[in-house]
Order: structure tokens, then C-alpha cells, then sequence
């Protein structure tokens, strides 16, 4: 039952686009039609999801019999724990989505891009749903290759813009890369199974150094798609130009597919070496902390948020590393609070993060600029987006009682646990990840003030934000609805935990004989507690603030400008002064470039000053090697050359060589 | 009944000792100076003062200026309810609250900060800014000293951590312990923003840290903040006594007439640091916060055999 109503959902969602294509592309007819069957589409496939969590989980679909050419290859998809644990935001973002980009990106407002948006914005969810549920490596690589095309053009929907054509070609580049690595993985995995089936391997298959080989493949292609750090190259400026509810799309569930392949190829495998675990956790942790710096540094409100996603990408990645460390060393409680805890994450991450796509999309829409610097002042005229970015904010930041917390409460719980001797291993090795997700906290903290007070809060800076407007109820109500999943997972996260042991039994099949639970190791419910009596007590003291002040002289003056008389809006703390300081804290890494004017006579000329923290790894490392290459390359060129003769004697002489190198009986 | 006499008791003394811990600082710091200095009670005295008067509110602020002082003071109260003071638990106390504690801080900068910038003025700002900035370097060094503790106590809740542990353990950690009272009161400096990391008497808006993102609050709204920073001492103080006087009899009589003592003792520490000590330059502040971390850091290398 729940395979079939997933399947067909998912096929909604693939063809929702194509009705569009024949119709109007000044009117929105189309982009309506498409609407409605993704959303059928998408609410099909929660259903399907519902249906299995409920324990009506159907049998696997597949052929009667293996077709030749791919050996045992019997059965196609099927759902267990840990694909409807990803299948849930694939679906839930696509339905909000969908219904957000109805304003967003109106069809009769974008006539030359809106039928493709529409088109592909179907595909690509269809594309992530297909591979999460495949069940075997052929049937993933098909969704794999889907899922990443659409969202090539979905990035290049402003093809006319140059910037947006070279990230477009970035990450196409990135993106193939990924899936060569895949290639190699799942060709190994044939050579070594002996079938494309994604099945459990056992120790006589897969010994020490094949297990090693496939995880560097695994950290490679996957981690290149989750975007962890140092593979993150193409991931902010993808994020920055694509249309913001493709952004809420990408950051929120696109870049989760990478964590769930590794989740997915990890769980195959045998259990590693420990020193896997320990390197996916400093890997996680170094992403995390390097992300959120990143995140301080940037002007442009979408790219501070695509760092963000680094961010999040390397805290659920710590908690895969804490599992696959327990894994390693036998320690049920570890896999428990580092999987529940990365998984939970993923989840969050991806109502948060769309949400703050969302918000940051409205106020884009409404002011066209990304420039943190231009705007200010947007709580006055656009409240519900504002109340809704900094539920988001409060969120990422993992403070209590909001989603964020819980995950990061379990993670934390889980590095403590390491503090317990186990057998050969240096508890000093791992607890240094505590500090580290402390650090990432509290910068994500700082980070996210910067950004809400220089968005929303203060003066207008710019008449474009002086003259904003709420926006409608289409793009205001998804970001409603994420805020509140937000809430509901921050205060009743006991509602959660069997779906997540669900998928922690589907990762460990070991923990399903000994029926753990996670409320044995985590006091969920002392979260919950503590949850609603801190809202409570808000709700408390701002009435008793609002009835001391009832009977009180209240005035309203001017802000407190030390007694300069004439203050200007241009005169307030900027995004770029707040983050000043901590840019230059890590300076040794972001390494910012900076402008900044001189005195040179008595009587100084007007001048300007800027700033600006260009990804490191993609100006110093990526772009001149790739220079290095075309030059190396352009050496070959000399015998490139056009000429069918010439190339008549390469393939001669190549073949004559073959021959001679192999040729003998 | 003995454990809701306790938790009575508790909360009283959590919600009423605070502002005292204010006056002792201020009385430490007369002596000093050789002036008399104002009563003992004056923190209370100004805080009922506050909640009788009006207020002036920005036309530049919304909403989020008000919930700045709201959310200090309901995350102030809700720490002290975890925090072990005298001999017994806190009222709640369950696996993690620690994790919990220092991110109830971390949701009371939040909206501080947010309140700050809601006014849109510089020095609000540049306050807001330095106070976001100095948590970066000061969360680590309290959460590398909760190690230190969790490893000591190999247990996960406050009450595990600061209990009958700590006593045991001074005689055979006492060097990880102690390194960790220095971190943790380097960092008591700079959360509750005294000397040197920032000084509450300056008058000088482009100096201060704290003082300057509440410039424009005035009235209860004020006093809810001098309250919640009051309660947050009191929280921090607690856990250094806790640490530094690990004298637990098991006797109430014997046990909150000493912790008492001990954090009024915290307070008097605060006082003479900051009679004797000139404030940093801005730019060595993150030095001092890093020197924090590593000793914290230290206290861990000491358990790695």
C-alpha cells in the first residue's frame, strides 16, 4: 500500500511539469495545473509515508524475473525506516514549494523561465524520492543523475546572467564528479556482491580494504553532494542564484540525498575501521565550524544562508561519524544518540533552512536586493515574514524550545557518553568535538543576530526597503506552516523518536533484537517540559510587563544618539561592522579582502571603502589548478588537429600498440 | 515533604539573593577606594524604584525591544531552577540539563543582542557586536570545563557533576578542578560583562559592552534586565562555589549557611578584581578568553593517562 501511493506520487510529481508546456506562457493557467498535481502528488506520497510509519508497509515492487543484462536485479523499490525518513521533507518542501513559487515566480511575470521552473521543479523531487526508495544501484543512479540535472537547470534559470552561467557550469562540473565517484562505488559494489542489489554485505565479502575503498568513495561522491566542507565549492553560489524556493529546495532537501547515500552505502557495509569514525567526526566538525565563519563573512543574505547549510551539513555529519564510531566499537548508545541525533537534524535542517529560504525570498521579492547592507528596518512593514524569519533564526541556532535544540541536544548527549572509557579509545580523541559544536552554536548565534537585526530591525537603509510590502498569503502561509513543524518538533520531540528508531533500526539491525528506545538515553520528555514552561513563563512576564507599563506614563522618543542631533539611517551598525570582529577572529582562514580609503592630503577626496570573504578553497584551490589543467592540456592540442588521416594513423597506432602489449595468445 | 521544603527554600533563596551579590561587589569596591559606598540593599531598592516608573520607548523599535528583557529575565529564572544551590538538586534535574543551561544563556543573547540593534543606534550596535563576539570564545572554555566535570563524575547532570564528586575528586584531580574554577571564573567575568572584560561604571558609550545595549531601555523593562543579569551571577557564582567549596555534609543547616557564604565570598572576588585590575584593551580581550579555553583544555590533558 505504501510503496504504491509513494510510487505514484512521486510519478505526479515527474510529469506535473509537462501539461504547462502547452500552454500560455503569459498566463498562469499552466503553472496552476502543474501546481495541483504536484501537490496531489506530494500529499499522496505523505499519505504512502504515514501508511508505513502506521505498519502498513507493503512488499517490495520488482520484476518476476531478473533481466539478463543485470544480474540480480529482482526487485526495484521498496520503503524501509530510513527512506521514509528522507522521503518525508522530499515530499513536505516540494507541496510548500510548489505553492510558494505559485507568487514567487509567476508564471505571467517570468514568460521566458516559468515553464521550465515548473517542469523541472517536479522532476527534481521525483528524482530524490526515486533514488531514497530504489533498491537497487541502478534504479538509484537513474534518480541520482534526474535529481541532479533538473537542478542544473533549475540554477541556470537566469541563464541570461553570466554569473548565474558559470555557477551553472560549476556545478555541473561538481556534480559529475560526484556521480563518477558513485560510478566506481557501486562498480566495486557489483565486482565485490556479485549484484546491483543494495543488500548487506558480510565480512567474507567485504574485508578490511575494501571497506576502505568504498567509504573514500563514499566521502568523496556523497560528501561532494551534501556539500561538506572542503567539497562544498559549488554549493554557495548555486544556492545564491537559484530562485529562492529552488534554494528552500536544494539547501533543505537536496543536499540531505548526500547524507542519506552515505547513510545508505555505510549501512551495507560491515563496520569500519574506528579511525573512519573519527575522521567523519573532525571532517564534520571542521565543516561546521568553517561553514558558520564563512556564513559571518558574506553581504548577500542567500549566500550567508547556503553557508549555513555547511554548517548544518557538518553537525549532522558528526553525529553519522559518533554512529559509525559506536558501530565500530560496539556501543549501541552511541549509534542511538549519534544517528537519532544527525537524522533528527536532517529534518530540522530542512524546515528551518526552507523556511529561511522562504522568508529571505519574500523580503527579496519585495525589496530586490540581496545586499544585507540595503535593508533594515522590514519588521515595521513586513511582520509575518519577520516573526517567521526569526523563528527560523531561533532554530538554526539550535536554542531551546525549538526544533534545533533537540537535535543538537542528542548529539552533545552522545559526545558526552564518549567520555566513558570503551576499549581502545582515547576518549580525547572524540570529546573535542563538545567544544567544537559549542563554538558552532554560539557563531551561528552570532551570525544570525547580524542578519535578522540588519534585515529587520533599526531604520530602512535603502528607499527599496523603506517601501516594502508583506507579501501574500500564497508565500506567507508555507512559512507559517514550516514554523510550525518547528514548534512541534522543538516542544513534543517524543512524537518523533519511533520514526527515527525506525530508521536507526533500518541503519544498526542490531538495535532492533534488543528493542531500544531512544527515551532510554535522552529525557525527551524533560524537553518537552522544559519547553512549554519556558514559553509559559514568556508568555508570563510579557504580560506582566505589558500590565506594569497599562497604568504608567509611556512615551515614545527619538533613539538615544549620545546627543548628536542630526542621526541618519546610514548612521546604524551594519551587517559588515557587527561581523567585523569575527571575521578578523578568523581571518587566518577566511581570508577577507578589504578596501579601505586612505588620507592621502589635508583636504582627503570622497572615497569608498569594501570588503568581502571569497571562498577560499574555490578562488586558491580549485580555480588555479584548473588553470594549471587547461594549460597542461593545451599541450595536446598540438596533435589535435582536424585531419582524418592524422587521425586514421592514431587509431592504427594505437591499436598496433594494444596489440603488441596484449596481443600475444 | 523534605524535598518540597528544599525546593521551596531553593527558589527563594534563588530569586531573592541575587541583587545582594550586586551590593557586596559594590560595598567591596568602596572599601577600595576608601568611600563609604552605597548600602548593601541599594540593588534592591532600585530595582522596586524601576518597576513603579514609566517607560520611553524608541519610535525606531518593535515588539522585539520588549521581548529583549522578557526573555533575560524568564531564562535567568529558569537557570537557577537547574542549578544546584546548598546541598540539594536543583527542582529539575535530568541527563543533559547542562547542555540545556548554557543555552538558555545563549537564547537570552539572542534577544538581548536583537533588542539592542532594534534601536538602530551605533553604539548599541558595537555593544551588541563585542557581546556576540566575546560568547564565541567563552561558550568552549565553559563547555571544555563540563567535560572536565563529566569525566571526573561520569555523570551527565549538573547535580551528578557538582555533588559529593567533587569533593572526592579534589584530592586526586585537584589540579584538572582547579584549572577549571580559573576558566569558569574568567568566563563569570566576561558573561556577566565586570572587569576586565567590560566595566559597569564607565561613562563612556564607545567603551562599553553590556552597560551600552541597554541604553535605551528604561522603566520595568530595565529592571527586568538588572534583575536577569543579577540572576545569571548568581547562576555562575553558584557553580564556582559548588566547585571551589565542595563541602557537602549532607546536613541543610550546615550545608546553605556555607554555600551562602561562598558565593556572597564570589561576589567579594568579583569586587577586588575589579578594584585592582584596570579593564583590557578591546583587541586583547579574545587572548584572554582563548587563555580561558586552553586552561580548561589543560584540566582535560590532566585526565588523559
Amino acid at each position: 500500500m505504501s510503496n504504491q501511493l509513494v510510487v505514484v506520487g512521486l510519478f505526479a510529481c515527474a510529469v506535473s511539469g509537462v501539461p504547462g508546456l502547452f500552454f500560455s506562457r503569459h498566463r498562469c493557467t499552466g503553472q496552476w495545473i502543474a501546481v495541483i498535481i504536484a501537490v496531489t502528488g506530494c500529499v499522496l506520497g505523505l499519505i504512502g509515508i504515514g501508511a508505513f510509519w502506521c505498519g502498513h508497509d507493503g512488499p517490495e515492487i520488482g520484476l518476476p524475473q531478473p533481466i539478463p543484462p543485470f544480474p540480480g536485479a529482482q526487485s526495484w523499490v521498496g520503503i524501509d525506516g530510513l527512506s521514509a525518513l528522507f522521503l518525508a521533507p522530499i515530499f513536505l518542501i516540494a507541496l510548500l514549494g510548489n505553492v510558494y513559487g505559485l507568487t514567487y515566480w509567476k508564471q505571467s511575470e517570468h514568460p521566458t523561465n516559468g515553464r521550465k521552473v515548473g517542469l523541472f521543479f517536479g522532476l527534481m523531487p521525483a528524482g530524490m524520492a526515486l533514488l531514497v526508495i530504489a533498491r537497487n544501484s541502478l534504479i538509484f543512479l537513474v534518480g541520482w543523475e534526474v535529481m541532479a540535472l533538473s537542478a542544473f537547470f533549475l540554477v541556470t534559470t537566469e541563464e541570461h546572467d553570466q554569473e548565474v552561467r558559470e555557477t551553472g557550469l560549476l556545478y555541473l562540473v561538481a556534480t559529475h564528479f560526484s556521480t563518477l565517484c558513485l560510478f566506481a562505488l557501486f562498480g566495486l559494489l557489483f565486482t565485490w556482491s556479485g549484484s546491483f542489489d543494495l543488500e548487506t554485505m558480510g565480512e567474507d565479502k567485504a574485508g578490511p580494504k575494501e571497506v576502505n575503498a568504498l567509504y573514500v568513495l563514499a566521502l568523496l561522491g556523497f560528501g561532494l553532494k551534501a556539500g561538506l566542507m572542503p567539497l562544498h565549492i559549488w554549493l554557495p553560489s548555486a544556492h545564491a542564484m537559484a530562485p529562492s524556493h529552488v534554494s528552500a529546495m536544494m539547501s533543505g532537501v537536496l543536499i540531505k540525498i548526500g547524507i542519506y547515500g552515505f547513510v545508505r552505502v555505510s549501512s551495507l557495509l560491515p563496520a569500519p575501521p574506528q579511525e573512519w569514525g573519527v575522521i567523519i567526526l573532525a571532517l564534520g566538525g571542521i565543516s561546521g565550524v568553517l561553514g558558520v565563519a564563512y556564513a559571518i563573512g558574506q553581504h548577500d543574505i542567500k549566500r550567508l544562508l547556503a553557508y549555513h547549510s555547511i554548517e548544518n551539513i557538518g553537525i549532522i555529519v558528526m553525529g553519522v561519524g559518533l554512529a559509525v564510531l559506536g558501530r565500530s566499537l560496539g556501543r549501541p548508545d552511541w549509534i542511538v544518540l549519534g544517528l537519532c541525533g544527525g537524522l533528527l537534524h536532517v529534518w530540522n535542517h530542512a524546515l528551518f533552512k526552507s523556511l529561511l529560504f522562504f522568508s529571505a525570498g519574500s523580503v527579496i521579492h519585495a525589496t530586490h536586493t540581496r545586499e544585507i547592507d540595503h535593508l533594515g528596518g522590514l519588521a515595521k512593514t513586513m511582520p509575518q515574514t519577520a516573526l517567521c524569519f526569526l523563528i527560523g533564526a531561533v532554530a538554526i541556532c539550535g536554542l531551546p524550545p525549538l526544533n534545533g535544540f533537540v537535535s543538537e541536544f542528542l548529539i552533545y548527549l552522545g559526545l558526552f557518553r564518549t567520555l566513558s572509557p570503551s576499549e581502545g579509545l582515547s576518549f580525547a580523541r572524540v570529546s573535542s568535538a563538545v567544544p567544537a559544536l559549542a563554538l558552532i552554536g554560539s557563531l551561528a548565534l552570532a551570525c544570525f543576530v547580524k542578519v535578522f537585526s540588519a534585515v529587520f530591525l533599526g531604520s530602512p537603509r535603502s528607499h527599496h526597503a523603506a517601501h516594502a510590502h508583506e507579501s501574500k498569503m500564497t508565500m506567507v502561509g508555507p512559512m507559517f506552516a514550516l514554523a510550525g513543524c518547528c514548534f512541534v518538533i522543538g516542544l513534543l520531540p517524543t512524537l518523533v523518536s519511533p520514526v527515527l528508531m525506525k530508521a536507526a533500526q533500518a541503519w544498526a539491525p542490531e538495535l532492533a533484537e534488543s528493542d531500544m528506545r531512544l527515551d532510554s538515553f535522552a529525557p525527551l520528555g524533560w524537553i518537552s517540559v522544559m519547553g512549554l514552561v519556558l514559553l509559559g513563563a514568556i508568555l508570563l512576564a510579557a504580560m506582566l510587563l505589558w500590565n506594569r507599563l497599562r497604568h504608567r506614563r509611556v512615551e515614545t522618543q527619538p533613539t538615544w544618539g549620545c546627543g548628536y542631533a542630526a542621526p541618519t539611517a546610514r548612521m546604524q551598525y551594519t551587517a559588515s561592522s557587527f561581523a567585523q570582529m569575527l571575521v578578523s577572529l578568523f581571518a587566518w582562514v577566511l581570508r577577507p579582502r578589504r578596501q579601505a580609503p586612505e588620507a592621502l592630503s589635508l583636504f582627503p577626496q570622497p572615497s569608498s571603502f569594501r570588503s568581502e570573504t571569497p571562498d577560499v578553497v574555490v578562488e586558491e584551490g580549485i580555480m588555479p589548478t584548473f588553470r594549471f589543467g587547461a594549460w597542461l592540456f593545451s599541450w595536446i592540442r598540438i596533435i589535435q588537429q582536424g585531419n582524418m588521416q592524422l587521425r586514421l594513423l592514431y587509431i592504427f597506432l594505437t591499436l598496433f600498440f594494444l596489440l603488441l602489449w596484449r596481443g600475444r595468445p | 515533604m523534605e524535598t518540597f521544603v528544599l525546593n521551596t527554600l531553593h527558589m527563594v533563596v534563588a530569586l531573592t539573593l541575587p541583587p545582594l551579590l550586586l551590593g557586596v561587589i559594590g560595598k567591596t569596591k568602596a572599601l577600595f577606594a576608601g568611600r563609604v559606598g552605597p548600602p548593601l540593599l541599594q540593588p534592591y531598592w532600585d530595582l522596586i524604584k524601576l518597576f513603579q516608573k514609566g517607560s520611553v520607548f524608541s519610535t525606531t523599535t518593535t515588539w522585539v525591544f520588549k521581548a529583549g528583557p522578557v526573555v533575560a529575565l524568564v531564562t535567568g529564572v529558569l537557570a537557577l531552577l537547574l542549578v544546584p544551590l546548598g546541598n540539594a538538586h536543583g527542582p529539575v534535574s535530568f541527563t543533559g540539563d547542562l547542555i540545556l543551561l548554557a543555552y538558555l544563556f545563549g537564547l537570552s543573547r539572542f534577544f538581548t543582542a536583537s533588542a539592542a540593534m532594534d534601536t538602530g543606534s551605533p553604539f548599541e550596535g558595537m555593544g551588541a557586536a563585542r557581546e556576540v563576539t566575546y560568547a564565541c570564545l567563552a561558550e568552549p572554555a565553559f563547555f571544555l570545563g563540563l567535560l572536565v566535570l563529566a569525566k571526573l563524575s561520569g555523570s551527565l547532570d549538573l547535580a551528578g557533576m557538582l555533588g559529593s564528586h567533587v569533593a572526592d575528586n579534589w584530592p586526586k584531580q585537584g589540579a584538572s578542578l582547579a584549572l577549571v574554577v580559573l576558566s569558569w571564573f574568567i568566563v563569570l567575568l566576561v558573561e556577566n560583562c565586570r572587569v576586565p572584560f567590560d566595566d559597569p561604571n564607565t561613562h563612556l558609550e564607545l567603551t562599553m559592552i553590556h552597560e551600552v545595549m541597554v541604553l535605551d531601555h528604561s522603566g520595568p523593562a530595565f529592571g527586568m534586565i538588572l534583575y536577569g543579569a543579577a540572576l545569571k551571577l548568581f547562576a555562575f557564582a553558584a557553580l564556582i562555589v559548588h566547585l571551589a567549596v565542595p563541602l557537602a555534609t549532607g546536613n541543610p543547616f550546615l550545608d546553605w549557611p556555607v554555600f551562602i557564604t561562598g558565593t556572597l565570598a564570589v561576589a567579594v572576588v568579583i569586587g577586588v578584581v575589579e578594584s585592582t585590575m584596570a579593564r583590557l584593551p578591546l583587541p586583547y580581550i579574545p587572548i584572554l578568553l582563548a587563555a580561558a579555553c586552553l586552561l580548561s583544555a589543560f584540566g582535560i590533558i590532566l585526565l588523559v593517562r
